[in-house]
């Protein structure tokens, strides 16, 4: 799993609570407070957790895949990733692997334009993404990525293609990233306000949708302004209450090297212990000891 | 250069650490270090019917033959090639290996964790690498806290000189895995020995990194029990009593520290040679044990010598034993190099360097 795809584990059930405990890094963090935020993992929905590396998770796809094929299962995996993760190593192996062991696993690759301050001008010379799954001998897919539907309905095509066929698929959404990085990227060094102003006015995904549902008769402004300050609540709600969890005790800093404790790291917990005892006050306090 | 094989056979039977079921030696056939993998690995297939072998040329029994006549018993699902691309064969290894953890989760049962044996036939030499080995299966337990873990891998690479390799066939990387926690780091000296190790490395619920020593693979010969043995993980081994020095080592470098303790013996030097087997984690006791008993210590391998895993073993042995050392840790080692290849004989830590070590530092 890549750190972008919060949305995925939304839709298959993890809660606000859940998200906000991983940011917070407290007790309840199913990673034990061990990663930066947003690098979510659940075992019970099926998500690998997240790494901060860029397009390592690729081949773990194909080798899971490759299990589900094996096992006979009724399912395939799938595996994000962007414009800027297609020029690892990673990338090229996990394409080229899936296509040989004829692994059900879908490929997805939000193409929005920007990885960091690099355009893909300067990423790379090919057609986009899809021409790279077609190389590999890879049925590719490209999709606008701003259209909801056309994006549902593409994944919905690869999934059936992938299960019953036995092979891998490629879907490149194009698409654009109108925030910045990350809270520590001010992107308008590298771009023009007017590109960014002018995907978010006329071409943003949300608005798109929301004037197709709202044209069906499924949505109005009174129902999301409703759904806006609900969400809003719950979200302050969950920031509260991870925030004021203890942090996960100091055990846990050894605990999951491996199965066990080796010695050596027995032996380090306990310097650590004496340390902490002689110099209480250069460690956090919300950290139990 | 030539390595004396008949000793390790005099190593003869199976530590009586043994933790499997292997109360009693029952004897085997005379067999080479890649047979005796051979062994290994088809014990593990048979006994898991979850377990894969795959890498580069594995399918038609590899370049070293380790993996002979597995695919024809087992099946091109479980016994296949990959594309040549290590980091495309360890990241698959990964995935495939922690998807164990969801199976087990729906089945709530109890399994033995799905093993993976990713096979190497040259040598694992790609920098590319590096990512899948230590930022993704390492980590792969700790930073889902738990929840994942793809410790059904064990990667097995030749590792060492071999006479003729040069740069590229010959090194010695086996510290730069040891720095790495979550992996283990195993290398076994003889046939027995890999056959037991390579078993409870595939069976350990760790990533694995199973270095065989190139050298040995056509030349080690030595008995090896054909049943389904293991031998313990983080334990050293003396292989030799002696209560002047204590020499450690691991993989093709113990035959001729062997020889070395030979002819100290000759000299009236009375040499302990301790085979370290598994390098992380490993068995500080047993060495510092030794240590305390002779007052000296000498550590050969033939990586270089530079932030080597000597260099390791030489500080905590001093941090443990201080005031018993007599004399300043020997390592005798590869040099500072790229490994050469007309050179091969002065890089190399030779047995008459060993030796004169020996004899600096009880002398010292």
């Amino acid at each position: 799993m890549q750190y972008r795809e919060p949305g995925v584990l939304l839709w298959r059930g993890f809660t606000l609570q859940e998200f906000a405990n991983q940011c917070f890094g407290n007790k309840a963090d199913y990673g034990k407070g061990r990663q930066m935020p947003i690098h979510y993992g659940s075992n019970k929905l099926n998500y690998f957790t997240v790494s901060s590396t860029i397009a390592t998770q690729l081949p773990h796809a194909v080798g899971a895949a490759y299990s589900l094929k094996m096992d006979k299962r009724d399912a395939c995996t799938v595996t994000y990733f962007g414009d800027g993760g297609t020029s690892e190593g990673d990338f090229h192996a996990a394409l080229n692997f899936a296509a040989v062991m004829e692994a059900p696993v879908i490929f997805l690759c939000r193409n929005n334009g920007w990885a960091i301050s690099t355009p893909i001008s300067e990423q790379f010379r090919s057609d986009g993404v899809v021409v790279k799954g077609q190389a590999y001998g890879i049925r590719s897919i490209r999709v606008d990525g701003n259209d909801t539907l056309a994006v549902y309905n593409a994944v919905r095509a690869a999934r059936e293609m992938a299960i019953n066929e036995h092979r891998p698929i490629l879907i490149e959404a194009l698409t654009y990233r109108v925030g910045h990085h990350s809270t520590s990227d001010d992107s308008t060094k590298y771009r023009s306000v007017d590109e960014i102003e002018h995907w978010r006015m006329t071409r943003d995904p949300v608005d798109r949708f929301r004037k197709w549902v709202v044209n069906s008769g499924l949505w109005s402004n009174e129902d999301e302004s409703e759904l806006r300050s609900d969400v809003r609540k719950k979200i302050l709600h969950a920031i509260q209450v991870a925030e004021k969890l203890e942090k996960p005790p100091l055990a846990d800093l050894f605990t999951d090297v491996y199965d066990r404790l080796p010695e050596n790291l027995c032996e380090q917990e306990r310097l650590v212990r004496d340390t902490i005892k002689k110099h209480p006050q250069d460690y956090p306090s919300d950290v139990p000891v | 250069m030539s390595i004396p094989m008949l000793r390790l056979a005099k190593w003869g039977l199976i530590s009586k650490r043994c933790f499997s079921n292997t109360t009693t030696c029952e004897s085997g056939k005379t067999v080479n270090l890649f047979s005796a993998i051979n062994q290994a690995l088809d014990i593990a297939l048979d006994t898991d019917p979850r377990s894969y072998i795959f890498g580069e040329d594995v399918s038609f029994g590899g370049v070293f033959r380790c993996t002979s006549g597995l695919a024809d018993r087992y099946g091109k699902h479980r016994v296949f090639n990959t594309p040549l691309c290590e980091q495309g064969i360890v990241g698959f290894g990964i995935g495939l290996a922690a998807m164990i953890c969801i199976t087990d989760r729906e089945t709530a049962q109890l399994q033995k964790s799905s093993l993976q044996i990713i096979s190497f036939p040259l040598l694992i030499r790609h920098e590319s690498l590096w990512s899948q080995i230590v930022n993704e299966a390492a980590k792969f337990r700790y930073r889902s806290g738990n929840q994942f873990n793809c410790g059904g891998l064990t990667i097995r690479s030749p590792y060492g000189a071999v006479g003729h390799g040069g740069h590229y066939h010959s090194q010695s990387p086996e510290s730069f895995f040891c720095h790495v926690p979550g992996l283990k780091v195993v290398i076994p000296r003889s046939p027995q020995q890999a056959k037991g190790l390579l078993l409870s490395s595939i069976r350990d619920p760790n990533p694995v990194i199973f270095f065989e020593p190139k050298w040995l693979y056509r030349l080690a010969v030595e008995e090896v029990p054909e049943h389904d043995y293991m031998l313990p993980l983080s334990e050293a081994e003396v292989i030799r009593q002696g209560n002047d020095i204590t020499l450690v080592g691991w993989g093709a470098q113990l035959a001729l520290m062997e020889k070395a303790c030979d002819d100290a013996e000759k000299a009236g030097i009375s040499c302990e040679l301790i085979d370290l087997k598994t390098l992380i984690p490993w068995d500080k006791e047993t060495v510092e044990a030794s240590v305390r008993k002779t007052g000296k210590l000498l550590v050969s391998h033939e990586a270089p010598v530079t932030g080597g895993f000597g260099a390791e073993i030489s500080a905590s042995i001093a941090e443990r034993c201080f005031s018993r050392l007599e004399a300043p840790v020997a390592r005798i080692c590869g040099l500072d190099t790229p490994f050469p290849l007309v050179f091969e004989p002065f890089y190399m830590p030779t047995k008459n360097k060993i030796l004169d070590a020996i004899k600096a530092t009880v002398n010292y």
